[in-house]
């Protein structure tokens, strides 16, 4: 019984074929759009959780902030770097970072990249591995020796491919210095491309031809991970207050930010954007919900006698309610179907084209089809019932 | 054959309409059909034969009076008691055939057979069964706009018949027929009741008339007469 009235509906469907595709588009779209954001999200919050993960796990990154307009933020020094790693109890490795954007120049070639101060801790803290050569030794960071290792970027604009750069001579702004290595890439599924365009020299060698000032921009901190991270946070807090001679009641005037705390916030946030994005989405699934239920009110009008010689045959309410309403689901099952066809194409493309990982999640593609579905058994419900309410002899009048 | 009442009608009154615009179609209709009987309605266009035989159909209900069908009050029903009763017991062709548009004669004919819950195969086996009783064997691929008017009230009878009812309704089912199609199926219809099945049938043709064994006359919504023991193949036979 059940299987024809399976049938049933669908050669109905096939019948009107044009009236059902059109109808189905509402619900299409709906569907498409709720599972293309979620997708989006989804890949989107990979995405930032990559770039996070990037920072290394279990690091804190302390920058100078402004407290407020007038006073500018007091900046770090290599004492601040040295006090950390000395009375902090829980750090691994400590580092400063300054730097500053140069014109990179080598066999000719002229190439925007970036000069990074920084030392061999700060690989250690930020968890940067090699390509090919060697990294700083402590004699080149106590000298300022202008040496330097390039990244993987670099090495690809203004380097002869597959020659090794290692003792070729590259000259940054009006500073030359001999190439020791090659950093292993820090970009995180093709974005943060910026990373790895970057050339590592002596932090004391950067400040002394570069920037001129003894200042770093940031300290990154990795810790013990038996220590947790809000017991780290708080002694760094202590103990850079107190530094910087403020009392109580001042504001800090420097932030801290945990890998894995930023990590949770901005997924949640991005969690909470894609549900709001999916429910506005959703809402042009229930006006495709509306269009089922308004065809299928033109359809039981336009097949009243039908109804009529079903009913005077000997078919019961629910029966004929059963009818109306498989044809409903059936009609918005097509329209999800095709909906999460058409969401796979989509969201491919868009996460291409907004360069974000593609995650099909399955989860969602099936509740999308379940919902799709429901809207059949609720816009289809009043219809049906309206069709199974007939009276056989009225509905058979019927012209 | 004949025997224990099957239909027993008392007061049956039917009125269409509201207000001033009210039209009593039957005005206190009295009849009893026993189990086996083979009746045939007669009267002018009007007169109220079709609104007697849906009410009898179990498909319109009586304004007021009583209608038992095997001992059982039927205007007491719910409207699917009412679908099972016909589902179960009676065989309808309608005056106007009712067929469904844009499906096979096959498929009309198997649809009584569908609610009543049965297999496709022997749907299929049946229906064709009943297609081919009444000369439609060949068509029953064609759906009603490709039959013409005779052939299609041929595929109302074969719908009617194809459950072995208990008792066939009809109202005027060789009205679209010649003469000899129309012999034929009164044939049809006379070895059925010999078989045992209670015939109710609507004609202006006394030719056809003549095959049953009661003849209920009516004549503005009113029971004019009744001619009970009438010439009747089944009763000569019996
Ligand atoms: N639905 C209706 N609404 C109002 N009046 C109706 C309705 N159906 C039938 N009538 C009226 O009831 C009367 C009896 O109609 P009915 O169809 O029973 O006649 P009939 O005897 O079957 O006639 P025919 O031989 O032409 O088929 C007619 O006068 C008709 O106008
Ligand atoms: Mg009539």
């Amino acid at each position: 019984m059940f299987g024809a009235t399976l049938l049933l509906a669908m050669r109905q469907i096939r019948r009107h074929l044009l009236r059902s595709s059109l109808t189905t588009i509402g619900i299409i779209i709906g569907v498409a759009a709720v599972i293309t954001m979620v997708t989006l999200g989804k890949g989107l919050t990979a995405q930032i959780q990559k770039q996070i993960a990037s920072l290394g796990s279990d690091v804190l990154i302390a920058f100078p902030q402004e407290t407020d307009q007038n006073r500018q933020p007091r900046p770090f020094k290599q004492d601040d770097v040295i006090a950390v790693r000395q009375q902090l109890a829980g750090v691994r490795s400590v580092a400063g970072e300054v730097n500053q954007n140069v014109q990179a120049f080598h066999n000719g070639q002229n190439w925007s990249s970036k000069v990074e101060g920084v030392s061999d801790a700060f690989m250690d803290a930020r968890g940067i591995g090699m390509d090919q050569g060697r990294r700083f030794t402590p004699a080149e960071e106590e000298a300022g020796a202008n040496v330097c290792i390039i990244g993987p970027k670099v090495l690809q604009e203004i380097f002869v491919a597959g020659i090794s750069p290692l003792g070729e001579q590259v000259r940054l702004n009006d500073v030359s210095c001999t190439v020791i290595g090659v950093f292993a890439s820090r970009a995180q599924g093709g974005n943060n491309q910026d990373d790895d365009n970057s050339v590592f020299m002596p932090l004391k060698n950067v400040q002394r031809r570069f920037t001129g000032a003894d200042t770093i921009g940031y300290i990154v901190i990795s810790y013990d991970p038996a220590y947790s991270s809000a017991t780290i946070q708080q002694s760094l807090i202590d103990l850079l207050r107190e530094r910087h001679h403020l009392q109580s009641g001042q504001p800090n005037d420097f932030n801290i930010i945990d890998s894995a705390a930023l990590n949770d916030t901005v997924s949640s946030v991005v969690a909470r954007l894609t549900m709001a994005v999916a429910a506005i989405a959703g809402i042009s699934l229930l006006v495709g919900g509306v269009g089922i239920m308004n065809i299928m009110l033109v359809s039981v009008t336009e097949r009243t006698r039908e109804i009529g010689i079903r009913l005077a045959i000997g078919a019961l309410a629910r029966e004929v309610r059963l009818q109306f309403l498989t044809e409903a689901v059936v009609l918005c099952c097509f329209g999800g179907l095709i909906g999460i066809f058409l969401a796979l194409g989509i969201s491919f493309g868009l996460a291409k084209a907004i360069d974000v990982p593609f995650i099909f999640d399955p989860f969602v593609n099936a509740l999308s089809f379940v919902f799709s579905a429901m809207m059949g058994i609720i816009f289809g419900y009043y219809p049906a019932r309206r069709a199974s309410r007939l009276d056989p002899i009225e509905a058979l009048r019927h012209e | 054959m004949t025997g224990e009442s099957l239909i027993e009608l008392e007061g049956i009154t039917k009125t269409y309409g509201q207000g001033t615009a009210a039209f009593q179609a039957l005005k206190g209709v009295d009849l009893s059909i026993a189990q086996g009987e083979f009746a045939a309605i007669m009267g002018a266009s009007g007169s109220g034969k079709s609104t007697m035989m849906n009410i009898l159909g179990c498909l319109d209900t009586p304004t007021s009076g009583t209608y038992r069908f095997k001992g059982v009050e039927v205007q007491a029903m719910s409207k699917d008691q009412r679908s099972l009763l016909r589902r179960r017991y009676l065989g309808f062709v309608f005056q106007g055939f009712n067929l469904l548009a844009r499906t096979s004669a096959l498929e009309n004919v198997e649809l009584p057979l569908l609610y009543r819950g049965e297999q496709k195969a022997l749907r299929r086996e049946a229906a064709m069964k009943a297609l081919d009783l009444v000369g439609l064997g060949p068509w029953a691929d064609h759906t009603p706009a490709e039959l013409s008017g005779g052939q299609q009230q041929r595929v109302a009878i074969a719908r009617a018949l194809v459950t072995e009812p208990e008792v066939l309704l009809a109202d005027e089912p060789t009205g679209n027929l010649d003469s000899e199609r129309s012999i034929e199926i009164m044939e049809l219809l006379s070895q059925l009741n010999r078989d045992g099945i209670s015939i109710l049938l609507v004609t202006h043709e006394a030719e056809m008339a003549a095959y049953a064994g009661t003849i209920v006359y009516f004549r503005d919504g009113l029971i004019e007469r009744f001619e009970r023991g009438h010439r009747n193949g089944a009763r000569v036979t019996a």
